[in-house]
């Protein structure tokens, strides 16, 4: 049961042994590593040889059970698993090779380990008589990746592969997902070993809990039907647990409103009526000002996270907390639980649901229909919206709407981080799981690009939209020559307003519009004149150019959705197309760092009247 | 502040300890005494953690995560109440012929032992609870405490019970 509930959409090494003859081989541990990875059903491989790794390229050259795309840097290779993992829901796998190759994955790993994200990191190590000598090209990455990883492993002994790929694969995608790194000794790859699969597993310590306790189902539920100002408070955690279904029934049966955060985009309909908006930062008014002032919070899947909770004190503060993880240690972290439930998102609201309706029969309902009235006169008052700029220059929410709109169906949206992410989170509707990537615990700018190569290389039949800001463009573009040689048609539109957007918001707001290092198309040297428009450096259409993609500009709203219909309709190569937009665009809403959720501005020096300025 | 002595079963493995001690550290944590050990069983190491903490919550919180660790098997917090909680100390104290009897009553008074002799001084080997090491070596100290070195704080539980009968159970299920 709790097996099935966690690892059913995994590759599960034990699964297989009841269907297959057990496999037994002599091979190199190379060898053994890659048919490890082919037993384990990893088809996609994101990475970069290198001397220490080497041995496992050459029978990565045979395989063809795995697909390896040899990215132009080891950070590609990392958020490009983490694409795959999000889009497709398997466990996504990068390769380095050591020292520099391994240290070059440690930002997507910890990207990873702050969104719970199953991917398993490959890396060759010096051979391990040299461990410890300061060899060439020897980084102790266990050491370097232990707080930033589920778990990881060195493996000295080519007869200890199969095992560890398969634990790998375990970890990562069991419980709550995270990743997993494995250190492969070069002596290990080479040597002759035995392979056989399936391996048997060694890990007694590792048992996460996956069904939750009846009893605090029931206290939940009858907390519900009690409430009068409930929020289903909705985390990523449902989206990893596959649990979107479950959720909209749950939804529906108590008729309660339902917040996604930045991380469960797309795990609730953005149009269904019971779903409020995104709390946070910036999140929408209804949805921010509905968890502050509501009676009860449904957590699932959600950990509290301070841009969702603003000042933690006065977070939510008349609310019970009814707190759903599989991770028990998130229960109580940040907020103390009233009930406290250990269990898959799942599992937790197949049983919600059932609970709930034993509540109805027994006759006990939620009367919410005030707290809509509250809601929706919120949702009137307050909506999302954007000014055009009065030059006629382009609106990048007005852009990241358009694209949002004239996307095909079923479109995949991948952001970087920044003013373009947050306003690809409020102007595209996300109605289904699995269409909103984004680095949300990290923020780590240069997600977009390669993140959008690795959904795309995973769900080849999918359109692929990386909503980009300028400057993350530049920390990770070059995978764009990885999407043109491998047929990973992605389309990238940039938020191009020659500035790193969220940080120049902030001087904007909190540094007296003292513009310290965000202009990003002048240097010092220059003469601090904005570089006119189509000659900005780099000039992103000869750069998409040459990488052999289709570059695009916009610079007129007139022409947006001609660019943006043109830009759909190739889809033999990839696209980027630079939009030119307007600097001085703001997102708002906005919680201010380290202020109260009550404190929300739906826009710049306009709180939102909620007839309770002095409660 | 509180002092809470944790009893770490984990898997014997290389760099266990590494993860357990670095999770401490990063979650903000100061490691009064620690004492790793091997067991009755070939398999599991057992670490007695000793911290002083302020409030009871973070500690929950890194007893938490602790578990989250792979090669952890189980953690007990031992209350002092119902468990029995020693350390060893060793101390070099100078001794001449006028004062070495003196010294040789204390050690007997505390049932410690005088483990080596020479002109100029004696070495003493004392085991017990933080209090009555704390005693002896106060006693000591006005003859002149050359070199100390003090063990971490094993501690096990009293009564029939064993922490590692479960753990072993587990470790026999995955072999």
């Amino acid at each position: 049961m709790t097996e099935q509930a966690t690892g059913a959409h995994h590759p599960q090494p034990r699964a297989r042994s009841a269907a297959q003859q057990p496999i037994t081989e002599q091979v190199t541990g190379a060898q053994s590593l890659i048919r490890s990875l082919e037993e384990v059903g990893a088809d996609t491989v994101f990475g970069i040889p290198g001397g220490a790794i080497l041995p496992a390229y050459d029978p990565m050259f045979d395989s063809q059970r795995v697909r390896h795309i040899l990215v132009r840097h080891e950070q590609g290779a990392g958020h490009a698993a983490t694409g795959y993992a999000q889009a497709t829901g398997k466990v996504g796998v990068c390769m380095a090779t050591s020292g520099p190759g391994a240290t070059n994955l440690v930002t997507p790993i910890a990207d990873a380990h702050l969104d719970s994200v199953p991917i398993v990191a490959i890396t060759g190590q010096v051979a391990s008589k040299s461990i410890g000598t300061d060899a060439f090209q020897e980084a102790d990455i266990v050491g370097i990746t232990m707080p930033i990883t589920k778990h990881n492993f060195l493996v000295t002994d080519a007869a200890d592969i199969p095992r560890t790929i398969a634990e790998a694969f375990h970890i990562a995608s069991t419980g709550r997902p995270g990743p997993v790194l494995v250190d492969i000794a070069k002596d290990a790859l080479q040597a002759r070993t035995t392979f056989s699969w399936p391996p048997v597993s060694d890990l007694p310590g590792y048992r996460p809990v996956t069904k939750p306790h009846a009893k605090q189902i029931r206290e939940a539920a009858r907390m519900l039907t009690q409430a009068r100002r409930p929020v289903l408070y909705v985390g990523g955690g449902v989206l990893k647990a596959r649990a979107t279904e479950e959720l909209r029934i749950l939804a529906e049966l108590t008729g309660a409103p339902v917040a996604t955060t930045l991380m469960a985009l797309g795990a609730f309909p953005d149009t269904h009526r019971q779903h409020v908006g995104m709390p946070g930062m910036h999140g929408s008014v209804s949805a921010v000002t509905a968890l502050q002032k509501a009676d009860l919070l449904v957590a699932l899947g959600a950990r509290f996270d301070d841009r969702v909770t603003g000042k933690t004190d006065t977070f939510a503060p008349y609310a019970k907390i009814v707190h759903a993880d599989i991770d028990p240690a998130e229960i109580g972290k940040i907020r103390a639980a009233d009930v406290p439930i250990v269990g898959d998102a799942r599992e937790v609201l197949a049983d919600l649901i059932v609970a709930v309706q034993a509540e109805h029969e027994a006759g006990r309902r939620g009367d919410y229909a005030d707290w809509w009235r509250q809601i929706d006169s919120w949702r009137e008052t307050y909506p999302l919206g954007y000014d055009l700029p009065e030059d006629g220059s382009l609106s990048p929410q007005q852009v990241i709407e358009r694209i949002g709109q004239l996307a095909p169906k079923d479109t995949v949206f991948a952001a970087g981080v920044g003013q373009h992410q947050m306003w690809a989170s409020q102007y595209i509707r996300y109605d289904k799981p699995y269409t909103w990537l984004n680095s949300g615990g990290a923020g780590t700018m240069g997600y977009a690009v390669p993140a959008a190569m690795g959904a795309k290389a995973g769900k080849p039949d999918t359109t692929v939209w990386a909503i980009d800001g300028d400057g993350c463009f530049q920390m990770t573009n070059q995978e764009l020559v990885t999407c043109a040689l491998n047929g990973i048609p992605i389309k990238v539109g940039i938020i191009n307003n020659g500035a790193l957007g969220m940080v120049r918001q902030w001087q904007t707001l909190f540094y007296n519009e003292r513009y310290s290092n965000t202009v990003l198309h002048s240097g010092p040297g220059g003469d601090g004149k904005p570089a006119l428009n189509g000659t900005r450096t780099p000039d992103f259409v000869k750069l998409a150019e040459a990488m052999g993609c289709v570059g695009l500009r916009c610079e007129d709203p007139a022409d947006l959705d001609a660019v943006i219909e043109k830009a759909n309709a190739i889809n033999d190569r990839p696209v980027v197309v630079d939009f030119i937009c307007h600097e001085d665009a703001m997102v708002w809403p906005m919680v201010a760092a380290g202020t109260s959720n009550d404190e929300v501005m739906a826009a710049r020096g306009v709180r939102p009247d909620f007839g309770d300025m002095d409660d | 502040m509180s002092k809470h002595t944790l009893s770490v079963l984990v898997e014997n493995k290389p760099g266990v300890l590494a993860r357990i001690t670095a999770l401490f550290s990063r979650r903000g944590f100061n490691i009064d005494s620690l004492a790793v050990g091997t067991t009755e069983h070939p398999d599991i190491s057992r670490i007695t953690i000793v911290v002083n903490v302020v409030d009871e919550l973070p500690l929950e919180q890194v007893t938490k995560q602790l578990n989250k660790l792979v090669n952890v098997l189980k953690i007990v917090e031992l209350e002092p109440s119902s468990a029995v909680q020693r350390e060893l100390v060793l101390v070099k104290v100078r001794a001449d012929n006028e004062t070495r009897s003196q010294i040789t009553e204390i050690v007997s008074l505390f049932r410690a032992k005088t483990v080596d002799v020479s002109p100029e001084a004696v070495t003493i080997e004392a085991t017990g609870g933080a209090e009555k090491l704390e005693a002896l070596l106060r006693m000591l100290e006005p003859f002149g405490v050359k070199e100390l070195v003090q063990s971490g704080t094993i501690a096990i539980g009293r009564g029939a019970r064993s922490i590692t009968d479960r753990s072993l159970r587990a470790l026999d299920r995955s072999a």
